[in-house]
């Protein structure tokens, strides 16, 4: 079944266990539904829990916050992630420190949803991936939707716990059918699955076991999914091995499965659509050289996209925007290098 | 109706908060005197040295935060602003938790970390980001809706916060569902230090009424009077209706924060004279009111010697 089905499937499925759970957010009522669709059909069968709003992102945040506050597990979906930076103060002064700042009297577990990215020809305000500045706020975790982490297990994890989250969907995945690991596999790639305490699960995909891979390749929603072609096909065609890394929660970070994989290849390409520098793979950069600085071959490779505006035009989008070529591009120059 | 004679919390000094018994209008003042006593405790101890950050006292204002919370009972929730030593104090009584936390004492109600803008305790929440608040306290009104249950969620904010956005999004929404959510503008004239002629195009009340927001205006330093209007805004917005704005014009006779008032002396002198303590003290017996002030005089002594000497 198609991502976006799946995860309005688990959203009916919370607020069918939970009557703590409301979802707030634009045009979400039916027959509209929301602009991808993913709460199409809530609103008729929830009506008092699912609410649509004006357009009003810093509202939203902080309505939400205050359910939380009062018990409640609020859902709020901003329709294009661009307009994260309209919640951001709600996000980072209020959402974020509650918990701490009112020294553990009070808990704050706000899940916001967002619809990111581009490659749509939305142009330059409704194709972003804004999450980077969002990466390193304290006392928030962000987890981004991919193809290989059932969004029940996500959800699941965010309602059980106390702490506030950003979750990030890629506009791109909606349509897409999930493939989460079925008997050690995804498709023809072996999977294998990391799981840190208190961590949502890393996937780790390669064509080959992963003591034969050369290169790990660290990338996180929809491009984790393009990342996934690319090594699939580089192997067969090329016998360029990498193994791929694909974490649920990009901040606070998981490493130990970054550090298993790069401890055996030595070499670490970083892959993501936000804009270049400061980002969530020159964090990673950082990270890995300190802890692994002897057992790298070569300087980690962080591929992100073009720091400007998005365009609309698609052959200028594809030259702005992280897409296939420039990751097998990265891939090819790693294996140049082992060789 | 009201609960204008609700006792005081559960192991709150009642030379502070109220001795069982006395009229109302004892009680009233001996709230209103603890709030000035403790502000004015507050800035001696920061000459002293004594305290962390910055402070922003309430003096002038303590007739809003008795008034109002008269009327909130157990369940009801209030979420204030940097300005919020007062709604605390006659919400809880709670002296020594604060006095402590503004200390950065491990005792303080939020163990020091949150000091004198950031406090939180049961049915009462601060944060230091003006007009932020305002969605926060509209959200647990949505939750005290969903629950079904008729409790009021309400929020004190300052005329010069009327200039966030997020304000109006809040009312909006607020409106449209109908929240039970109480809206205390208190209007002391000054945003640290903007007139509100430098801050506030058109008119104040007519902000809310585009909301089709229910708007009480009153000019006055009267806890009597402003009891009377808050208990009945509380009991309106309590019965379902949904929000309201009770607009109070004030004034803050101290400086915003520690030293920084380049506000017009003579102005400041004028409303030294229509204080709350002054309005409401005329309706007391000298002796009865000397009496009141030496019990919270000497219980707050006690306050700041624990608090000194705790952890
Ligand atoms: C969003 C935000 N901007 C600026 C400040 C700094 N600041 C603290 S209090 C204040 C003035 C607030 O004025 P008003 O809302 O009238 O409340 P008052 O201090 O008069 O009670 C300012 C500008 C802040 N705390 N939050």
């Amino acid at each position: 079944m198609i991502f976006a089905k799946e995860l309005g499937d688990t959203l009916r499925g919370a607020l069918g266990d939970d009557e703590r759970v409301v979802l707030l957010g634009e045009d979400i009522a039916d027959p509209y539904g929301g602009a991808f669709k993913v709460t199409r059909g809530l609103s008729t069968a929830f009506p008092q829990r699912v609410r649509t709003t004006p357009i009003s992102e810093g509202a939203i945040a902080g309505i939400s916050a205050g359910l939380a506050l009062a018990g409640y597990r609020p859902i709020a979906e901003v329709m294009f992630g661009d307009f994260l930076t309209l919640m951001f103060d709600q996000v980072v002064n209020h959402i974020a420190k509650y918990q701490k700042m009112y020294a553990e009297q009070a808990t704050c577990p706000v899940i916001i949803r967002a619809a990111t990215g581009g490659h749509r020809g939305y142009g330059p305000t409704h194709s972003q991936s804004l999450e980077k500045h969002f990466l390193g706020v304290p006392h928030l975790r962000v987890v981004a939707a991919s193809l290989y982490h059932d969004p029940r297990e996500v959800f699941a994890d965010f309602l059980r716990r106390d702490e506030p989250v950003l979750y990030v969907e890629h506009k791109l995945l909606y349509p897409q059918h999930l493939t989460p690991p079925v008997g050690g596999r995804v498709g023809d790639l072996i999977a294998t699955s990391d799981n840190s305490p208190g961590m949502l699960p890393t996937i780790r995909l390669s064509a080959v076991p992963a003591e034969d891979c050369t290169i790990s390749v660290l990338a996180y929603g929809y491009q984790a999914m393009l990342a996934a072609q690319v090594i699939e096909r580089l192997a067969i065609e090329e016998e360029i091995f990498a193994e791929l890394i694909v974490p649920a929660q990009i901040a606070p970070m998981d490493w130990a499965p970054v550090e298993r994989s790069v401890s055996v290849t030595g070499r670490l390409v970083t892959i993501e659509e936000g804009a270049d520098g400061w980002s969530w793979g020159s964090e990673a950069a950082s990270v890995i050289s300190r802890r692994l600085f002897g057992r790298l071959r070569q300087p980690v490779d962080v591929v992100a996209s073009e720091p400007t505006i998005i365009p609309s035009s698609k052959p200028k989008e594809a030259d702005v925007l992280v897409g296939s070529a420039r990751i097998e591009a990265a891939l090819r120059a790693a294996h140049k290098e082992s060789r | 109706m009201s609960t204008a004679l609700a006792p005081a919390r559960d192991g709150t000094d009642e030379r502070l908060t109220g001795v069982p018994g006395e009229p109302l209008a004892h009680r009233r003042y001996r709230r209103m005197r603890f709030i000035r006593r403790f502000e004015e405790t507050l800035l001696q101890l920061f000459e002293e040295g004594a305290l962390n950050g910055t402070t922003h006292a309430c003096i002038g204002q303590e007739a809003d935060a008795v008034a109002v919370t008269e009327h909130l009972a157990d369940g009801d929730h209030i979420f204030s602003n940097h300005r919020c030593h007062g709604h605390y104090l006659a919400h809880s009584g709670d002296a020594l938790g604060l006095m402590a936390e503004i200390m950065g004492k491990e005792a303080g109600v939020c163990r020091g970390l949150g000091g004198s803008q950031h406090i939180c305790a049961p049915g009462f929440k601060s944060n230091g980001v003006q007009g932020g608040i305002v969605p926060n306290a509209a959200g647990i009104a949505l939750a005290n809706q969903l629950s079904g249950n008729d409790a009021v969620s309400v929020v004190f904010i300052g005329d010069g916060t009327l200039g966030e956005g997020v304000v109006y999004e809040t009312l909006n929404m607020a409106a449209l569902w109908k929240l039970p959510l109480l809206v205390v503008c208190e209007d002391n004239r000054w945003a640290q230090s903007t007139p509100i002629a430098a801050n506030l195009a058109g008119d104040m009340a007519s902000r809310f009424a585009a909301f089709g927001v229910p708007v009480r205006e009153v000019d006055s330093t009267d806890v009597q009077e402003l009891s009377e209007i808050a208990g009945a805004e509380v009991a309106a917005v309590r019965s379902g209706e949904g929000p309201r704005v009770l607009l109070i014009h004030t004034y803050r006779l101290c400086h915003h924060s520690k030293s920084d008032d380049e506000r017009p002396e003579r102005e400041i002198a004028e409303r030294w004279l229509v204080e709350p303590l002054v309005v409401h003290g005329r309706r007391l017996d000298e002796a009865d009111r000397r009496r009141i002030e030496d019990e919270v005089e000497t219980a707050l002594s006690e306050v700041v010697a624990t608090a000194r000497a705790s952890a």
